[in-house]
């Protein structure tokens, strides 16, 4: 009979498959008191040679793995033979208890003591429970707890995972994952999420599941289906089908008429830079470095800076990368940058402006990023965020020239400075057009706000208008000997319709999130640029957003079909 | 008693990677360690379960505290892990 669970759906993804249990958890030892016959030195020697092999067990475990996993693996296996858990063991048995009931106990104690702390602590939780139930295993001699082996691919169900069995998940044998802990930032659901498979976490009722069950996972809408039925395999196998649809991202995008696009991945740490690599990304148009900084209380050292963007850039060797400074302010303050007594903090001193107080952070940060593109092979670049003038670019291109930057940039987010994009081009090499706070600043509307969102929307001619002087002043740069490169990195870039608008505009590279690029460089390659050109004309002539979107739609609507629907990428902080 | 102070450079804290390494070098010396957080408890150098559980972030100024033959040695080698950043 068809029955249907609830819980959290955490990355997406529908999927029918065979349940395998992860081997289960040994079962609480008995409460009472030991046989008079067994001495307490027996028990405690008993548990010493165990907790000493699942010691020696995780710490080989851990020198097969890298990175992360490894250090959370060391870290189990210090707990092992860890003397306070020992106390602790040794006490109880002291008292009358078995070795499994005083290591049940102990391990129960120290797990909720850290859940009772929260935080860091309680996620460290279910690795105590591992090591108990590892050392338990041990001690009654059945193999350690680990990751069924069915001998074809399955739903991995668990009450928990902790780290040491999730560090060696292959997406080419686990269909899905449903567990009963977890939220949506536990490490399997941010696990799940990196390796593309469909999870739920936080199932109460996992306990109806069985093993050798059919289930439907629906990592989406966070449900479940024990016995699915007809229905649920179509859908199943719809979402299949439409994976396979998707045709991925090469690396390299041409018009219809051949002529080639520049598309940049946006990108704000070394897990996205990763991601975004594996999605096709060739370059990064917008690396968010503020993004690694939110949270601190103080700036972090230019090595620890250097470490942090190197890990971003040496994903994009060969091709380009374009840094921009700390953007702190409005709704990304920084503690060691940013006042918080600001009446209109978009409207305050953040971005570059935060320079003028605090400009030895932004000479630490060049160093540091020029530091970490030393000895990688690629084209480096460096832009500073809300720049209103000519005098501020031309002060930020000098920073960057000490510093050793050798592509200087600013973003244009400020009407004023799409106004002056002709002068400020005879001061630095690129400009970069974030559109969701140029279209804030053009409508003098809160991008925050959902009641003005026709006003923020992207399409809006006017705001297409400023994209046009920019770029104009780009070709005219460029006609001039000088770099004069113009690109987008707001969201506007990964709305497939409005890309070819803006490349007909004249913008010489789009840079958007990841996922955008496959469905961007559908529609680019479905029409001549030529058409762009004319679009584009039509676009700016238009009356209202809603009349620019209808355009540009009905010329792509029938060449290239749903495949060029906009992708259902998050909203891009930006 | 040798004591020492020393203030956590690495971004997580003595947690994690810190935390093991800092716990691994206390178990190679004889001397009987503590770590305390500023002017709290102080806990065993050699349990990374305690130590963890300080939740020394970074910056926190810790006190380590050692008795025995090596005790002067121990609080050099683990001052110095406290103040390297380890997050490499």
């Amino acid at each position: 009979m068809r029955r249907q669970l609830c819980g959290m759906g955490v990355s997406d993804g529908t999927v029918v498959g065979t349940v395998a249990w992860f081997t289960a958890s040994p079962a609480e030892p008995s409460p009472a008191p030991r046989p008079a016959s067994t001495s307490a030195s027996h028990e405690k020697a008993r548990f010493q040679a165990a907790r000493e092999h699942v010691r020696d067990r995780l710490q080989s475990l851990a020198a097969t793995i890298t990175g992360e996993a490894r250090d959370i693996l060391e870290a189990t296996g210090l707990m092992a033979t860890d003397p306070a858990l020992a106390t602790a063991v040794e006490r109880r048995i002291d008292q009358g208890a078995s070795a499994e009931r005083a290591t049940w106990d102990a391990g129960q104690d120290i797990a909720a003591q850290f859940e009772h702390l929260g935080g860091y602590l309680a996620d460290r939780a279910p690795d105590v429970r591992d090591v108990r139930n590892r050392i338990l295993g041990e001690l009654a001699g059945t193999p350690a707890p680990g990751l069924p082996q069915p001998g074809h691919p399955f739903v991995l169900v668990a009450l928990d995972l902790a780290p040491a069995d999730t560090a060696t998940l292959d997406p080419a044998v686990i269909l899905a994952i449903v567990t009963e802990d977890g939220g949506a930032q536990s490490h399997t659901a941010i696990l799940a999420r990196s390796l593309g498979i469909p999870a739920v976490v936080g199932l109460e009722s996992i306990s109806e599941i069985a093993d050798g069950q059919e289930v439907l996972v629906d990592g989406a809408g966070g449900t479940v289906v024990v016995n699915p039925a007809a229905a649920d395999h179509r859908m199943a196998l719809s979402w299949a089908e439409e994976q396979s649809r998707r045709v991925p991202y090469t690396g390299v995008a041409t018009f219809r008429s051949g002529q080639p696009v520049t598309l940049l991945a946006n990108v704000g740490g070394p897990q996205e830079a990763i991601a975004a690599a594996r999605l096709g990304a060739t370059g990064v148009g917008l690396f968010r470095t503020e993004f690694c900084f939110l949270g601190s209380t103080h700036e972090s050292s230019v090595d620890q800076q250097r470490r942090l963007y190197r890990k971003v850039l040496e994903q994009f060797a060969g091709g380009r990368v374009t840094v921009r400074t700390l953007d702190a302010g409005a709704d990304k303050p920084l503690a060691f940058l940013t006042g918080t007594d600001e009446a209109n903090p978009a409207l305050g001193v953040r971005g570059f402006r935060t320079s003028v107080h605090h400009e030895d952070v932004l000479r630490r940060q060049l160093d540091a990023i020029v530091a970490a593109g030393e000895g990688l092979d690629l084209e480096l670049g460096v832009m500073a965020p809300m720049v209103a003038t000519v005098a501020e670019a031309r002060r930020f291109a000098s920073l960057c020239r000490e510093a050793g930057v050798t592509r200087t940039g600013i973003m244009i987010e400020i009407p004023s400075a799409a106004l002056s994009a002709e002068p400020i081009l005879h001061e630095v090499d690129f400009v970069s057009l974030g559109t969701n706070d140029l279209a804030q600043y053009t409508m003098a509307a809160d991008r925050e706000l959902a009641a003005l969102n026709h006003l923020t929307d992207p399409w809006q001619p006017p705001l297409l208008r400023l994209v046009k002087l920019v770029a104009e002043a780009g070709a005219r740069a460029r006609a001039d000997g000088r770099p004069g490169q113009v690109g987008v990195c707001g969201e506007a870039a990964a709305d497939p319709a409005l890309a070819v608008v803006l490349l007909g505009l004249g913008v010489t590279s789009l840079s958007m999130t990841a996922r955008a690029l496959a469905p961007v460089s559908a529609a680019v390659s479905s029409v001549a640029l030529a058409d762009a050109h004319r679009l584009a004309n039509e676009v700016l002539a238009a009356e209202d957003a809603s009349t620019a979107r209808e355009t540009v739609s009905r010329f792509l609507a029938p060449r290239s079909g749903q495949d060029d629907r906009p992708p259902d990428a998050p909203a891009q902080p930006h | 008693m040798p004591t020492t102070t020393a203030r956590v450079a690495s971004a997580a804290g003595l947690h994690a990677r810190p935390a093991s390494v800092f716990v691994s070098t206390a178990s190679t010396f004889d001397a009987i360690i503590t770590i305390a957080l500023g002017d709290g408890p102080a806990v065993d150098a050699k349990s990374i379960l305690q130590v963890m559980g300080l939740g020394a972030g970074q910056g926190a100024t810790v006190r380590i505290t050692a008795t025995g033959a090596d005790a002067e040695a121990a609080l050099a080698s683990l001052a110095e892990v406290v103040q390297s950043d380890l997050d490499a």
